[in-house]
This record gives structure tokens, C-alpha cells and sequence, in this order.
């Protein structure tokens, strides 16, 4: 697929409306051309616009069905001298969920951070929508992916609709105030996440729950195609847990987002993620779907340590539960 | 859905929209405290020019040509208030973006040891041009070279494994404030007694009768630093979440930080080189604009800068006035002030960071 540079981050056209309740028409890789690189805050369509949130949803724009959000060929990395990934490779679709697991040290997060630009690999590409990463300015990687890091830190009183606000900086120049399509976006993003009643509280005041909620609230309001999430759910509690892999599943249907984002809690990554990559000391230990990946050899292999795995019988995804005490070694 | 179902979702969209304007800068709430605080700057002012160890009597001074309540408005007073305005503004604005870049409400250019690298750097060229000339040019120069030089060496080595490490920042710039305050004393016990009331000056800080050249030169590079300032406002408040995080955003981290860096030196320097270190004036005042008003930095730079030079001509006029007609050393004021509220700032923001 060619698509011309110029056309990704200056096309200045007003988009088609999607509209949600309908399934997007399907589209061949030339007329997807047309849907990337839009930049979805021109003044006209927003003094016209009246607020529904079904239609500002339209307004932004989705990734075709099938169309490739992220892929990586062969990508070696590291640090310094010290090599951290070896001939990694996946490929992810608009609405899709890859998991990317593994014991602790088996580079899960300098994976996310090359798949997000922040890294450059040492060999092996990453293409983001079917151009290769470097082609990008980072404002237009971050018109297009989001990222929410293992830990969010805010060092001022900022209060929860100004960091969810943030979100939209890339979608804006720089002494451009937010319009009212930024704050209906970012609007969308709190109710999503469940955070109106908390829009106005300093951000320090929040749980550590609640503060993760506001991340990926501000990670939404970036109206990306692809979210990266480093760990999104360790030490939340099950509920939360649960409701922040609900509303992922949402926006995957809804508007063709793909996720990637690296567990430790393989019974989630069995239950929500369409693909697996099981990673063990930077190198792929299996990739593909759960069943395919989650057998009681590999993960023994890539763990060291006994596991049984079988099936939860609520939802007939694959369960993964320690085994026998392992054999102290050496 | 029914039609009034879904006019009544877009009533309670809208009406939870409107009511969420408080919880966010708005361009209305901005000029409208950008306002207030500028009418603040031109009363403190005002009073300043009418008081000191004078009283005058503003509207003869302007009226009479020939009273001596002109003489003393134009020749001491206007240039001293706009002096102590723009130096107070400029301390105050890089203390913002300072806190910004390094991410604690402690940074400020007389604690990073920033200010003291400038005066250093001024002293030298005072003492070496004052024989050969041009010592006007070259002590802004220096200043500005070494207050580079000291910021860029803080910040290097406060990096732990690649990061900025908020307390080894404060601790390092602590010690350079110290290092610059003995290399500082030890030029004044080698130099001829001659040099001896400048560097005092330096060290202290003072507005004492400024020329309106000097307040020429501030004003020029303070207003360029100002500039650069307010457009990488939105980017300061992206790298408050962090580098990693602020590129995920699309910050060029490092290009905005290298642009950060330069400008608050040559603005530091600048200030330096005309009125010595005024500590604390980058401490106060940006935390009581960001937490009466708000932490936006579209908003926090530009009313750093009002408040700051509202601030700043205050306490020059309590220097000035305190116990007249002799005069107090107005960085004596502001330190006075300003430790107190550090180890308040720091005691609350170190308890907090354990929470984090």
C-alpha cells in the first residue's frame, strides 16, 4: 500500500460522517487513503454542530475494518550494548487485542515503547497503518496512538478534565485554546471511563484506581487507532479490572480500535485478547491465539515453573493455574 | 429511540458540558485573571513611584517639569519600578517553566544555583573589562554563559540512570548555589577593595539606581524569553506527565527542553547582570498562582509574569522604605520571605510525594 506523505499529515478536508449504528462500509485499501491523517477540529463543522454524542462519536475518524493498525517485522533492540529483543514480530488488525506476556525482564515494555516510537530498534521495522513508523512526525503518531505508561505521575494540582484535556494537544496547534469538539471528545472520554463526577478534582487526590481511569481517559480523547497499555490493570482490584477490559472490548467494536498491551495475569490476556505473544528473555516463546499459545508445555518452558491449564467454565476461555510447588533448583 | 429521549440526552450532555467549565482553562477565565492581575501590577506600581524616602506628589511631578518631584519620578523612581517589574516578572516566569521542565514546585533559578552562576560569571567580567572596557557588554555575556553552564551542569548530574531525579536535582543545585556563593567570595578577597561594594551587590541583590539602558536590555531579552515561554506553554504542561510520556503526546522532548533551557538562562542572566540574585521570587510566586488559580501553563507563565513583577516592586518598596532613608538589599526581602515558604512548600509536597 502507497500512501503519499503529504496527504497523512496535511489532508485538510472535512471527513465523512461514520455513523456508528451502521456497520463502516467496507473499504479497499485505496479509499483508506482517504480516512487517515484527518484532522478533526476545523471551526466550521464545530459552530454548526450541535452535541450527540452518538454523532460526535462519527465525527472522529475510525481505521477501516481489516485494516492493518501495527505491525512489526523482525525487530532487534536493546540497550546500550546490552540486547534486549531478538527477531520479534507481530501484526495487529483494527479491532484486535494482542496480549503480550511473559515473566518479568522479558522486554514486554521495550517492545511497547519501540511499537510506539519512543524507541528506535537497532534492525526490523515497525509500520504503523501501513507506513513505516519513521515516516511520521510525533504529532501525527500521537493523532493515531496512544499510550498509557505502567505509572502516572503528575507532578501539579493539574484536575482530572485538564489531564484528560491533554489528550487532544496533538490534534491541535500550538496556541490554539480547545474547542468545543475537544471538550465534547474529552467529555466522552470521562463518561466512558466513569469520571464526571471526579472532572474537577486535582489529579493528586485520586486513588491509584481512579488515576489509571484518568490515563486511559486521556489515552481515548487522543481519538487514536492503536492504544498501547503497559500493564492497564496491575493492582486494581477484579471490578476494575474488569470494567476497564469491558470498555476496551467497546471501543474495539465501536470504532475499530486495536490494543496492545502487555499482562501479567495470563487468565485476562486468555479471556480478552484476540492474539497472544508469549515473550521470554526478548524472544518470541509463541504467537497467536490463546489455545494455540497457552498449552502447559509452553508456559512451563517460558515460566519454569508447573501449570495446569484447562478451561473456565463461565466463559470457556482457557484457564491457567499454578501446578505442583516447583523444584527448588540447584 | 424516540425523538424526545434524545433531545432530552443532548439537554443533560450539554447542560454536564457547560457546568464542567470551571474544571478546565477557559479563554474567558484567562483574560479575565490576566486582567485582574494586571491591574494589580499598575496600582503596586503606582504607589511605588509615589513613596520612598520621599513622599512626592505624582501629579506635579508630572505636571511641573521643573519640580524636584519630576527629577526624582523620572530620573529614580520610574526607571527603579520598571526595573524591579521586569527582573520580578523574568524570576518569576523561568521559575514556572523551570518547575515545568524538572517537574518539581521546588526548582527556582537562585535554588538550582542558576542565578549564582550568572553573578559569578558577572563578577569575572566585571573585574577583568573594568580595566580593558566594555565591561557593559561583556557582563551580560558572561552572565548569560555562565548561567548556561551551571544549568547544564545541574541538570546532568542530577540524571540518575537517564532520569531526573527531583531530590538529587534540588541537592545538586543547593550545592552549586553554595559553590558559586564561595567561588563568589573568594574573587571578592583577592580582588582591590574597589570591586568590593559591586560584588556585595551581586550577591545581595538590589535595584539601586538602575539606568534606563539596563532596563533597556532586560526588557528586550526578558520580552524574546517571554515569547518563547508562552508558545511551549501546552508543552509544559504535557511534560508535567513525564518525557515518555510527553512524546506519546507529540512533544519533541528534547528540542523543547534544549529551547527551555536556553531561554531561562539568557533571561537569568540578563537579570542577573543588573540587579544580582534575587532568590525565591521564581518559588513564590508561581505556587500561589497554581494553586489559587490553576496549574495550566498557557495560564500559569503568562500571570508568573504580572505577579512577579507585582510582587517584586512590592518588596523593593519595602526595601526601599523599611527603614529609610538607608535601604535594605531587596534579595534580603524576598530570601526572608521566600525560606519560610520553601521548607512549607517542601514539607507539603515531600509528604505528598510519598503518597504518589
Amino acid at each position: 500500500m502507497t500512501v503519499k506523505l503529504d496527504k497523512l499529515q496535511m489532508s485538510d478536508t472535512i471527513k465523512t460522517t461514520v455513523n456508528p449504528s451502521e456497520p463502516a462500509p467496507p473499504q479497499n485499501h485505496d479509499s483508506q487513503e482517504d480516512h487517515e491523517g484527518r484532522r478533526d477540529h476545523d471551526d466550521h463543522d464545530v459552530r454548526t454542530h450541535r452535541y450527540d454524542r452518538d454523532e460526535c462519536a462519527g465525527r472522529e475518524d475510525f481505521p477501516a475494518p481489516g485494516a492493518f493498525a501495527i505491525r512489526a517485522i523482525d525487530l532487534t533492540a536493546g540497550y546500550g550494548d546490552r540486547p534486549v529483543l531478538h527477531g520479534v514480530s507481530l501484526d495487529l488488525l483494527a479491532g484486535e487485542m494482542l496480549a503480550i506476556v511473559g515473566p518479568n525482564g522479558a522486554g514486554k515494555s521495550t517492545l511497547l515503547k519501540i511499537l510506539g516510537g519512543a524507541l528506535k530498534p537497532w534492525s526490523g521495522s515497525v509500520e504503523l497503518e501501513g507506513r513505516p513508523i519513521g515516516d511520521y512526525d510525533r504529532r501525527a503518531i500521537a493523532r493515531r496512538l496512544a499510550m498509557v505508561a505502567q505509572e502516572n505521575l503528575v507532578a501539579f494540582r493539574f484536575t482530572v478534565l485538564e489531564i484528560v484535556l491533554m489528550g487532544r494537544a496533538p490534534h491541535l496547534g500550538a496556541f490554539h485554546f480547545e474547542t468545543r469538539h475537544d471538550l465534547e471528545i474529552a467529555h466522552a472520554a470521562l463518561e466512558r471511563f466513569d469520571l464526571i463526577g471526579l472532572a474537577r478534582r486535582p489529579i493528586q487526590e485520586l486513588s491509584g484506581g481512579e488515576r489509571k481511569r484518568v490515563f486511559l481517559a486521556r489515552a481515548l480523547a487522543q481519538s487514536p487507532h492503536v492504544a498501547l497499555l503497559d500493564e492497564p490493570t496491575a493492582f486494581l482490584d477484579l471490578r476494575h479490572v474488569a470494567e476497564i477490559f469491558a470498555r476496551f472490548r467497546e471501543l474495539r467494536v465501536e470504532r475499530g480500535m486495536a490494543v496492545v498491551a502487555t499482562l501479567h495475569d495470563l487468565n485476562a490476556a486468555a479471556l480478552h485478547a484476540d492474539r497472544v505473544l508469549l515473550m521470554k528473555d526478548g524472544v518470541m516463546a509463541g504467537y497467536g491465539t490463546p489455545e494455540t499459545v497457552f498449552t502447559a508445555a509452553n508456559l512451563r518452558t517460558v515460566y519454569e515453573t508447573e501449570v495446569h491449564v484447562g478451561r473456565n467454565p463461565a466463559t470457556g476461555a482457557i484457564s491457567v493455574l499454578p501446578g505442583s510447588a516447583p523444584p527448588r533448583r540447584r | 429511540m424516540s425523538e424526545p429521549a434524545v433531545v432530552h440526552d443532548q439537554a443533560v450532555a450539554k447542560l454536564a458540558l457547560a457546568d464542567l467549565a470551571d474544571a478546565h482553562l477557559t479563554r474567558a477565565s484567562m483574560v479575565m485573571t490576566l486582567a485582574a492581575l494586571g491591574v494589580l501590577l499598575i496600582v503596586v506600581s503606582t504607589i511605588a513611584m509615589a513613596f520612598g524616602s520621599v513622599h512626592i506628589d505624582l501629579m506635579r511631578a508630572i505636571a511641573d517639569r521643573s519640580s524636584p518631584d519630576h527629577a526624582i519620578l523620572f530620573g529614580a523612581r520610574i526607571p527603579r519600578v520598571l526595573m524591579g517589574a521586569i527582573v520580578g516578572a523574568v524570576l518569576a516566569a523561568v521559575g514556572a517553566a523551570l518547575q515545568a521542565l524538572v517537574r518539581n514546585p521546588l526548582a527556582e533559578g537562585g535554588i538550582l544555583g542558576i542565578s549564582g552562576g550568572g553573578a559569578f560569571g558577572a563578577i569575572i567580567a566585571l573585574v577583568v573589562f573594568s580595566r580593558i572596557g566594555g565591561s557593559d557588554v561583556a557582563i551580560p555575556l558572561c552572565a548569560f554563559a555562565a548561567s548556561l553552564i551551571s544549568t547544564l551542569a545541574v541538570y546532568r548530574l542530577a540524571q540518575v540512570d537517564g532520569r531526573l531525579e527531583p531530590f538529587t536535582l534540588l541537592l545538586v543545585g543547593v550545592i552549586f548555589n553554595a559553590f558559586w556563593g564561595a567561588a563568589i567570595m573568594l574573587v571578592n578577597s583577592i580582588v582591590n577593595f574597589f570591586f568590593t561594594h559591586s560584588i556585595i551587590f551581586w550577591l545581595m541583590g538590589s535595584f539601586e539606581a538602575p539606568t534606563y539602558r539596563e532596563v533597556a536590555m532586560v526588557t528586550v531579552l526578558g520580552g524574546i524569553g517571554f515569547a518563547i515561554l508562552i508558545s511551549r506553554a501546552r508543552d509544559m504542561n504535557l511534560l508535567t506527565l513525564g518525557d515518555d510520556e510527553a512524546a506519546e503526546l507529540g512533544v519533541e522532548v528534547d528540542a523543547v527542553r534544549r529551547t527551555i533551557f536556553i531561554a531561562t538562562s539568557v533571561m537569568i542572566g540578563a537579570a542577573v547582570s543588573v540587579s544580582g540574585i534575587i532568590s525565591f521570587v521564581g518559588l513564590i510566586v508561581p505556587h500561589i498562582i497554581r494553586t489559587s488559580i490553576g496549574a495550566d501553563h498557557r495560564m500559569l507563565i503568562p500571570a508568573s509574569i504580572l505577579g512577579g513583577a507585582a510582587f517584586t516592586v512590592a518588596a523593593d518598596l519595602i526595601a526601599r522604605t523599611a527603614i529609610a532613608p538607608s535601604e535594605l538589599p531587596v534579595g534580603a526581602i524576598t530570601a526572608l520571605c521566600g525560606g519560610p515558604f520553601f521548607i512549607y512548600v517542601l514539607r507539603r509536597e515531600g509528604r505528598k510525594s510519598l503518597v504518589l
